[in-house]
């Protein structure tokens, strides 16, 4: 049944995305000010904001894990942050690409970049933990106590582009303040967020099963130095 | 009778630090060889020194704090003195609440010895009506540093790497606090004035030192 | 009332159950020695019934409290190698709220026989008067329920002199002793009750019988399966 969701996900979400390139790709004009580059954007907005929700979402299932003391809420929390810290790579890379070409450098010190950049390191800290504790009720605590300490960052992160003057564009899409792209072109955002949406599903899923395997593995070994 | 109990902890700490001056000689040593090193990188004559005095200033204190911060609890376990603690009838957050008061006047007392020696080394015109400005920044951002820095102590002291780890978590979730104390410091040696950064840091420090004092007991017992 | 009620104790580590179901009534008074192989899981009990580690599931309850009036003495001394032995006591009581600490850790030297060296720091001590200093900390606060884990292995003649002396003491207050112990006799001598902890599990409880002294290989033979 998993293995029957996984491959459904992985067929929907490998179909949207081809057809959600073509229209990048095809469809759509280039940018008045920025020509073929802005493309990179159907690609970094989703990407971070599936990293940042991720994080969220990792301390909402802490708290869950701190409150219940159920290993499972544990093993998802772990899994959602992993993937969410893969997205987040994703949204740097992409993010530096682009500005390599717009503002003609790899990095600006702006506090958007920073705070994510620093968020990044913490939850990256926060997967250096977890592989330092051997106890799995041990490691589950102190992850937690991480990742709700790290999401203040993300929130942080959130907040930087109203808090200060940064560099990073502000928001455009139609759902914030201030934005508002032309027809045609926020679709294929979306479109995109969906897709990626889908694969990192399926990625949690894979991840939380190993991590099920792993506490299995753990719990036998006790077991049997223990006679 | 918490703040008793935090007194009791907070002296305790610092009795021990003076008997044995083992951190502090560290830190001292470690703040000045660091400002030497970076007056080498960066010629201290140039004007661009008042555009990141504040930055330099701490990184220093940063790096000196980590000396600090990382025996808090390291110093419990020598003689299991940290299960003895923890059996007491001292709640957690009285102990993270005791420990974080020695680190942090610890802490100060290093910067405050540090201070003339920036001044002195990099020229950095530092009138009277800086003097407050100056302390009160300093206080703000050595409390979010120390803060972050006890609970992670606390998190690291029975992790086979500690060493290690207690870096690696806690430089990050400290930058933010570091950057605001920077601007800040940068503002206020350039006379200009403190800005946002000002209610940036009181936040943070208000916000962790919640979530610390909250989590102590999670992190302590299991 | 019990001193202590231990009810439906379970302790894992990740999935493995390092304390199954475990459940002991301790009235005041009595001195119980805990006994069991290594890995049996008499640490593990003796750190929750300490505080320093919660249990999975079940509860521990001192007089009908969540809390009571504990010492521990367990592998480590649990004083601080800078501080004198004064200072030492002196910490511990402000810890414990005693009303004049600094007396009450003068009594406590004297009774454990370092008072010629109060202001000595404890690291400059013999191992035989770290571990008396030890003792001191321990019985400080005139606890209701002393938890002790594995007492007597690696101390000097004195030291055990001093140990026993002072737990016959409590146990004449009517106060209540736990230890954890590997079937030693020093230990045996001083109990009114025994249990038996394997893979986790209480197999036996009861009283201390003269069998027991005698044979004191003979409860894990009856009741342990090897």
């Amino acid at each position: 049944m998993r293995e029957k969701i996984i491959i459904g996900l992985a067929v929907f979400a490998g179909a949207l995305l081809a057809w959600n390139m073509n229209t990048i790709f095809t469809a759509l004009p280039d940018e008045l000010n920025q020509g073929a580059i802005y493309r990179i954007i159907y690609f970094h907005v989703p990407a971070n904001i599936l990293g940042m929700t991720g994080f969220g979402l990792g301390m909402l299932l802490s708290i869950g894990y701190l409150v219940t003391k159920d290993l499972r809420y544990d093993a998802l929390a772990a899994s959602v942050t992993e993937v969410s810290l893969v997205f987040a790579s994703i949204g740097l890379a992409t993010g530096s690409i682009w500005a390599r070409i717009i503002w003609g450098v790899w990095w600006a010190w702006d506090y958007r970049l920073t705070s994510w950049l620093v968020c990044w390191l913490i939850f990256g800290g926060y997967l250096m933990l977890r592989r330092a504790v051997d106890e799995p009720n041990q490691r589950a605590r102190f992850a937690a106590v991480v990742s709700i300490l790290g999401s203040v960052n993300a929130y942080i992160s959130y907040k930087s582009i109203e808090w200060w003057n940064t560099q990073h564009p502000q928001p455009v899409l139609s759902i914030r303040n201030g934005g508002g792209m032309a027809a045609g072109m926020e679709a294929p955002i979306w479109w995109n967020l969906l897709a990626l949406a889908c694969f990192s599903a399926i990625l949690i899923m894979v991840r939380t099963r190993q991590e099920a395997i792993a506490n299995e593995i753990d719990t036998l070994r006790r077991m049997a130095h223990a006679q | 009778m918490f703040l008793q109990q935090v007194w009791t902890i907070a002296a305790k700490d610092l009795h021990s630090e003076l008997r044995t001056k083992e951190a502090w000689n560290a830190s001292i040593a470690f703040t000045v060889v660091i400002l030497l090193l970076f007056s080498f990188a960066f010629d201290p004559s140039s004007e661009q020194i008042r555009e990141f005095s504040g930055g330099l200033l701490w990184m220093t204190y940063a790096f000196a704090g980590a000396l600090v911060l990382n025996r808090s609890f390291a110093r419990e376990l020598q003689n299991d003195c940290l299960d003895a603690l923890i059996a007491s009838p001292v709640s957690s957050a009285a102990l993270f609440t005791g420990k974080a008061f020695a680190n942090f006047a610890l802490l100060f007392a290093v910067e405050l010895v540090s201070l003339p020696v920036f001044v002195l080394f990099y020229n950095v015109p530092f009138g009277a009506g800086k003097y407050l400005p100056m302390l009160l920044v300093m206080a703000l951002g050595t409390w979010g540093l120390t803060v972050i820095g006890t609970l992670f102590s606390a998190l690291t002291v029975n992790l086979r790497l500690r060493e290690l780890m207690l870096p690696t978590l806690v430089y990050p979730m400290m930058i933010p606090a570091l950057i605001a104390a920077m601007t800040i410091t940068t503002n206020v040696l350039a006379g200009n004035d403190l800005g946002f950064g000002m209610r940036f840091l009181v936040s943070f420090d208000i916000i962790f030192t919640l979530l610390a004092v909250v989590f102590v007991d999670t992190v302590l017992v299991g | 009332m019990n001193a202590l009620e231990i009810d439906g104790v379970w302790k894992y580590f990740g999935d493995f159950p390092a304390l199954r179901d475990v459940a002991l009534s301790i009235a005041p008074g009595s001195a119980l020695a805990l006994l069991g192989r290594n890995g049996a899981g008499k640490t593990t009990l003796l750190r929750i019934l300490a505080g320093l580690s919660r249990p999975s599931r079940g509860s521990v309850k001192f007089q009908g409290k969540l809390q009571g009036s504990i010492g521990i003495l367990g592998h480590g001394i649990g004083v601080y190698d800078e501080l004198s032995a004064v200072e030492n006591l002196t910490l511990f009581g402000r810890l414990h709220n005693l009303p004049n600490p600094r007396k009450r850790a003068d009594e406590m030297l004297e009774r454990v026989g370092l008072s010629r060296v109060r202001d000595g720091l404890a690291r400059e001590f013999s191992r035989g008067m770290r571990q008396r200093l030890a003792v001191g900390r321990a019985f400080l606060h005139d606890p209701e329920v002393l938890l002790l884990d594995e007492p007597f292995t690696a101390l000097d003649d004195r030291a055990i002199a001093v140990l026993q002396s002072m737990i016959k003491e409590m146990r004449d207050q009517g106060r209540t002793i736990i230890m954890s112990t590997h079937q030693l006799r020093e230990a045996l001598e001083l109990a009114s009750h025994v249990a038996l902890l394997q893979r986790g599990q209480i197999v036996h409880a009861g009283e201390r019988t003269q069998q027991m002294l005698d044979d004191t290989g003979w409860l894990y033979r009856t009741y342990g399966d090897n």
